[in-house]
């Protein structure tokens, strides 16, 4: 800003009984500072007296862009709203009259939202009425699904073979891989942290009733569950969320179809089908891992470790496991499907749903799993 | 503002010279050669699937053109990110839906140009976001969401986030499209009257003959069965023109094919 071209600035002064701001130079965003910028304008604030005739002169002006007007229509606002001061604006150049005119052509509309946040009683109040209302909500939805999974029993549903199909294959080939890999390194953790243990006690042999029994009964179920909660579940929250945004789930509904029927149905009814299928094959992975624990660390013999493992789980274990994780199932695309169908219309809101649909869904996969571990010791089983 | 600067130099902002358009060896468009002059409002039109979107991409610098070249402000539009970035300052963009961010507010949509590209401080941005938005008709709603705006305030907030650094050129993506008659014609007053208070040059992409009548100064046809532009000039004269060629004609009277 050496050269004089590269200058701006404001000149107060009185001239019969009005008060005259003389614009000066080049107010553009690239030439006009910050610092200077509010120099000025404490300048023109403090000549805003009551009643006063503002008149604003820019002859000298040479260049201006639109940061000047909301420069000065704040100022201007500033004026007339707290001090009453009147703009006299004669000498303005055309084009940023239009502009000015242009601004003020729709009145403002009165902001109806409040500056200030609400006071802590009226959170905890709209909290409270939130949380009822989404249970009210959660069972509404329950209660719709069990009413269509009715009539899909009767066979009076709006169902269509070929999505069920195409939701059974992602939930359950498509998963295959990663289930795998996660089961196989789960089974070899555990016996090889039980074989070091174990082996002060010479009693390696046990490595495989640790890895036979904490697998089908526990583990497996539950790794499964995280794992399909965070694939499928996540999935269906953001296809059924999008699906919202564009409005083809109320397509679905003016054309007299439950988005229920067509689109949760068949995924709910896909992964409580795959997810026991997934769950005996994370078995048999993270017991065959346990095994190259077992003959790597220790010296037990595979003829061993399989008869071991035969003694040690029994058939129960297998299929308490394997029902759990048919309630897992049921949790994760309930989770899913209710809150992609509960998203906003907008894209932030697809990526809250997803998020929720899987804190949800391992929420509770992990409440369920303490309350049948109380529930099976009881039974005795 | 550089009144008389701008007017008398009439140089082309845009040119494109035998600009070909593909996306893998599906040709789009071929052989366009126009202009862009400085100041005046371009449309450009077609039928459905004609390219004309895709030309708009091109002139953002979003998509590389197959064969040929074009020119902003007298160079060709750079491939390096830093200069692709330094261009882009320099035009605005308003695409069909408004495409504002959805978890911010109107007014924060409007600051984030400004908060990347200026030093200025929040109190300024602030200024400057009221004054914008009060340009599009939407004072007072900064702190909406874009999803409590109707179709027609979106596109409008668009406007505003488009204009937010002065740009020297404006583009529109069908800006009528999914806005009732009024809205639309609303929205081409105030295109025009910001094209004659900012000097902007604009380029509008567009079949709604309404507004091509209303804000023209000059239209590209394009073609999409020759698959290249077969017109180019003021469209209410090319209405008129029988030496137009029929397609355009046809276009611009609403005539079918009989």
């Amino acid at each position: 800003m050496s050269d004089q071209g590269r200058q701006f600035g404001v000149e107060v002064r009185e001239e019969e009984g009005e008060v005259v701001w003389s614009f000066s130079g080049e107010w553009v965003l690239r030439v006009a500072s910050n610092q200077r910028r509010d120099v000025y304008r404490k300048r023109l604030v403090h000549s805003l007296r009551e009643g006063r005739k503002i008149r604003l002169e820019m002859k000298r002006m040479k260049d201006w862009d639109t940061s000047f007007l909301g420069f000065l229509e704040a100022l201007r606002k500033t004026g007339v709203n707290e001090h009453g001061c009147t703009f006299v604006d004669e000498s303005v150049p055309d084009g940023m009259r239009k502009l000015m005119n242009l601004a003020k052509a729709v009145p403002e509309v009165p902001s109806e939202k409040s500056e200030k946040p609400d006071s802590f009683l009226t959170q905890v109040g709209l909290g409270t009425v939130g949380v009822f209302q989404g249970i009210r909500c959660y069972h509404e939805f329950i209660g719709k699904l069990l009413l269509d999974f009715g009539r899909l029993v009767l066979g009076r549903a709006s169902w269509r073979t070929k999505d069920f199909w195409l939701a059974l294959q992602q939930a359950g080939p498509q998963a295959l891989p990663i289930v795998t890999l996660l089961a196989f390194l789960t089974g070899l953790i555990i016996a090889f942290i039980g074989a070091i243990q174990l082996q002060k006690l010479a009693a390696d042999i046990f490595v495989a009733d640790l890895v036979g029994l904490s697998m089908t009964r526990e583990l497996a179920a539950v790794m499964t569950g995280v794992i399909m909660a965070g694939r499928t579940g996540a999935a269906y929250a953001a296809q059924i969320g999008s699906m919202r945004v564009n409005e083809e789930i109320d397509a679905l509904q003016s054309l007299g179809i439950s988005p229920i029927q067509f689109l949760v149905l068949p995924k709910v009814i896909a992964l409580v089908l795959m997810m026991p299928l997934l769950t005996a094959f994370a078995n048999v992975v993270s017991i065959f891992g346990g095994l190259l624990v077992a003959m790597g660390v220790t010296d037990v013999t595979v003829a061993q470790y399989h008869w071991q493992i035969v003694g040690a789980v029994s058939g129960i274990d297998v299929l308490v496991g394997l029902f759990k994780s048919m309630i897992f199932g049921v949790i994760i695309a309930l989770s899913g499907c209710y809150r992609g169908l509960r998203c906003g219309k907008d894209a932030a809101s697809v990526g809250r749903a997803t998020t929720s649909a899987v804190v949800t869904a391992i929420t509770w996969i992990v409440v369920f799993d303490a309350l049948f571990a109380v529930v099976f010791h009881i039974l005795g089983i | 503002m550089r009144d008389e600067e701008k007017k008398l130099c009439q140089e082309p902002i845009i040119e494109a010279r035998k600009l070909t358009m593909a996306y893998g060896s599906l040709v789009v468009q071929k052989d366009l050669n126009f202009k862009v002059r400085t100041g005046e409002v371009k449309v450009i039109m077609g039928g459905s699937g004609c390219g004309k979107s895709t030309l708009l991409q091109h002139l953002i610098g979003m998509m590389a053109p197959a064969a040929g070249e074009i020119f902003f402000f007298g160079e060709p539009i750079p491939s390096e990110e830093g200069r692709l970035r330094n261009l882009r300052k320099r035009f605005g963009v308003l695409y069909q839906g408004g495409a504002l961010w959805s978890s911010l507010t109107l007014a924060e949509n409007v600051a984030l140009p400004l908060e990347e590209y200026t030093d200025l401080n929040k109190r300024e941005i602030a200024e400057l976001v009221d004054f914008k938005l009060s340009l599009v008709g939407l004072s007072g709603l900064g702190r909406r969401y874009p999803s409590e705006l109707s179709g027609g305030m979106k596109k409008r907030a668009g406007l505003a986030r488009a204009m937010a650094l002065d740009p020297e050129v404006l583009f529109f993506d069908e800006p009528s499209a999914g806005l009732d008659p009024l809205s639309s014609r609303r929205l081409d007053e105030l295109i025009l009257s910001l094209r004659e208070t900012l000097q902007a040059t604009i380029v509008v992409v567009t079949h709604e003959l309404d507004s091509i009548f209303a804000i023209a100064d000059s239209a590209l046809f394009l073609d999409s069965g020759k698959k290249t532009a077969t017109a180019e000039g003021d469209p209410r004269k090319l209405r008129d023109d029988e030496n137009a060629p029929s397609s355009v004609r046809k276009f611009l009277r609403r005539e079918a094919d009989s």
